[in-house]
């Protein structure tokens, strides 16, 4: 069934047909539509959920975190200073090897009060072991729900949908609702291997000591390591059933591409357009759009990123005192495999626009450049 | 021939706290958690957040007790709790009793957000703070379960500390929720006849239990009972219920009530009080314990405005 719906709504619809059985959450701007029609879906007992309806994020993460030890599949949103105040229990959710799924609207980080979109509050939240999927559009974000829980559960990993601030929370576009039949042989209900339960008790979390410690934090980057393969299989698995494939990334006329941009969020989308444009114009340009952030698709980046023969990665984000954090990443997955210039731009910060023009200026900068010659190449700052 | 003796037993032979635990001698966090369990039985989860009891377990792979744990992050006893009982019911099990076991630090100072959360929520659980009034696991500095007086190493006898404790309990009871109830390891019948009665309870429960700790208070492991019996007594811990926030119930009015100092010379804590800091403090404990009295008094005895 296809609706007109906007992003944060394409959240919960993902939830429910994911038939999640605990939510927690607490309200922030942008993201409260997504709980607030979650509200309405448990109240009129569309989706057989709890709904807790917390005093701050840090609880909901909290509670979350005990329902899903428990046995249940639980699902929050958040964004930017309530993503922020969960951070302590970011770290014990994948820890504790729970699957926990949240959605997170990319909102940028205070001060100066923002409601707007930049990618520093999921960014920071890189090391706490959680998936981080990054949605270009409403209907990527309800499939990406579903396809978390799936990868997640395998793996007892969190993940993280990722949508940027109202020109996706707030931006309505058609979605194709799937059916839930199709989607409960998709995904089936969770059975953990191991649950908090009288019926079995044991401690878990307990004082752990250098002896073990070591081996659980391995165990849990050996199955990060299964992801990126295992987003592929469960993609295609997806499209067979839906007709939508899911991957780790989103390429865009790479084939002959001379320069290839690489992008995440919405930045990707607008920049389809600006490669039209610019093919138009006679331009061999490409776009990468970054859907899997963490666990990081190395093999896929290297293996595409190589064909051209230059590459200009745009951030709306940064890592002060060092680079834009997506620049990091590719040139950390390229060092040792390509030698070809990798150009870091920030663009967008704060919710300022992304238009296909941006594009049009990074890709003029990095023609006309040879060799990396600054640390950072800044877009749009007011002179 | 004698007839043989037999003895009466005031609680049940059942244990599901097993020896092999990593508490110090004289411990009453250890008392405490063994007296509950064997009011509340084995369908029991625990979620236990950084406290003494976190290291009195056991370390992983170890448990020395025979319900399952979750040992969850300090400040989120409370809704942890309120997490795990959620998601039991939805996988379930409606019937397993959920309780939030926390100390005074994770209790009255980091947890207070959202114990007062899940307790407005009345979520369907039982909150126990066991209360040794300081953070002794981390080598006893203050909270604000510490009392007037005491010595802790971030309230230097030189600075002891100059504020009374917070009143926990008037906190609970202004968010209404149905059954709170004081306890103390030195009256275990007592502890017991409420635990059970709180189990058959809907709704958030809060129970303050009184645990000396001989490590952090500076008294003889031996003396334990007798100082938390001696806190009942001179009225410095009553033990009391309150239901919905407004019914109190006194449980145990002592004969003769002692004076502080007999309870307060027990403990290096106090070792450092003068005799005027002593009767500063036996006048709170005096304003208190009337106070208490007023609201127990039934309405009927209630004076007219």
């Amino acid at each position: 069934m296809k609706k007109v719906i906007m992003g944060n709504h394409a959240l919960s619809y993902g939830a429910m047909l994911a038939r999640v059985q605990v939510i927690s959450a607490y309200p922030i701007t942008p993201q409260t539509q997504v709980v607030e029609l979650l509200s309405e879906m448990c109240a009129s007992k569309v989706l057989d959920a709890q709904f807790i309806k917390v005093e701050s994020e840090h609880s909901a993460m909290a509670a979350l975190i005990g329902a899903s030890l428990a046995g249940a599949r639980t699902f929050t949103a958040t964004s930017a200073q309530g993503l922020a105040l969960m951070h302590e229990l970011l770290h014990w959710a994948s820890g504790a090897r729970l699957p926990i799924v949240m959605g997170n609207i990319n909102r940028a980080m205070a001060p100066g009060w923002s409601i707007w979109s930049d990618q520093n509050d999921s960014l920071s939240q890189r090391d706490t072991g959680w998936m981080q999927f990054y949605c270009a559009n409403n209907q990527e974000v309800l499939d990406s729900v579903i396809q978390a829980f799936k990868v997640a559960e395998r793996f007892y990993i969190p993940a993280m949908i990722i949508l940027d601030a109202f020109s996706l929370s707030h931006t309505y576009e058609v979605v194709d609702i799937p059916d839930q039949a199709l989607v409960d042989t998709y995904l089936p209900p969770f059975q953990p291997a191991f649950r908090l339960t009288p019926d079995d008790p044991h401690a878990f979390g307990g004082l752990t000591s250098p002896d073990h410690y070591f081996e659980l934090r391995y165990k849990l980057q050996k199955a990060m390591e299964k992801v990126p393969e295992a987003v592929e299989e469960t993609g295609r698995e997806y499209e067979k059933l839906f007709g939508r494939y899911l991957g780790t990334v989103d390429g865009y006329c790479l084939d002959d591409a001379d320069i290839i941009l690489v992008t995440s969020g919405t930045a990707g989308s607008t920049a389809r357009v600006a490669v039209d444009n610019l093919r138009k114009k006679g331009k061999a340009i490409g776009n990468l759009r970054i859907r899997l952030f963490r666990p990081f698709p190395f093999k896929i980046v290297r293996q595409l990123l190589r064909r051209a023969k230059k590459v200009a990665v745009v951030d709306r984000n940064i890592s002060y005192g060092h680079h834009g954090i997506f620049y990091q990443e590719i040139k950390s997955a390229l060092y040792g495999f390509s030698s070809i210039p990798v150009f870091g731009f920030i663009a967008g910060l704060g919710g300022r626009d992304i238009t296909p023009e941006t594009f049009e200026e990074i890709v003029d900068y990095t023609l006309s450049h040879e060799t990396v010659d600054s640390e950072i190449i800044w877009i749009g700052v007011k002179k | 021939m004698k007839k043989p003796r037999t003895m009466k037993l005031s609680l049940p032979l059942e244990e599901y706290m097993n020896p092999g635990h990593l508490a110090c001698q004289g411990c009453g966090a250890t008392l405490a958690m063994r007296y509950v369990l064997k009011a509340l039985g084995q369908r029991t989860v625990l979620c236990i957040p950084a406290c003494c009891w976190s290291v009195i377990d056991g370390p992983f792979p170890y448990s020395s007790l025979d319900v399952p744990v979750f040992h969850c992050a300090f400040e989120t006893a409370a809704a942890s709790a309120s997490g795990v009982k959620a998601g039991l019911e939805m996988a379930g099990d409606k019937e397993t009793t959920v309780v939030a076991w926390a100390g005074d630090g994770g209790t009255f100072d980091i947890g207070l957000q959202a114990l007062s959360g899940a307790a407005e929520r009345n979520d369907n659980i039982i909150y126990v703070c066991y209360d040794n009034e300081a953070y002794m696991n981390t080598g006893i500095q203050r909270s604000s379960a510490t009392p007037y007086g005491a010595w802790t190493t971030t309230t230097p006898v030189k600075h002891f500390k100059d504020q009374p404790k917070k009143d926990i309990v008037a906190i609970m009871a202004a968010h209404r929720i149905p059954y709170i109830a004081t306890a103390s390891v030195a009256y275990p019948e007592d502890l017991f006849k409420k635990m059970k009665k709180a189990k058959d309870i809907k709704g958030t429960r809060f129970f303050h239990i009184f645990a000396p700790c001989p490590s952090g208070w500076k008294s003889r492991p031996e003396d334990t009972i007798k100082l938390a019996r001696l806190a009942v007594q001179t009225c410095y811990f009553p033990l009391y219920e309150i239901e919905w926030g407004e019914k109190y119930i006194l449980n145990i009015k002592p004969r003769e009530k002692k004076p502080i100092v007999d309870y307060l010379r027990l403990q290096g804590r106090f070792n450092h009080l003068t005799e005027k800091e002593i009767n500063l403090i036996q006048e709170e404990i005096d304003r208190n314990w009337h106070r208490l009295l007023r609201l127990c008094l039934q309405p009927e005895e209630k004076p007219t405005a």
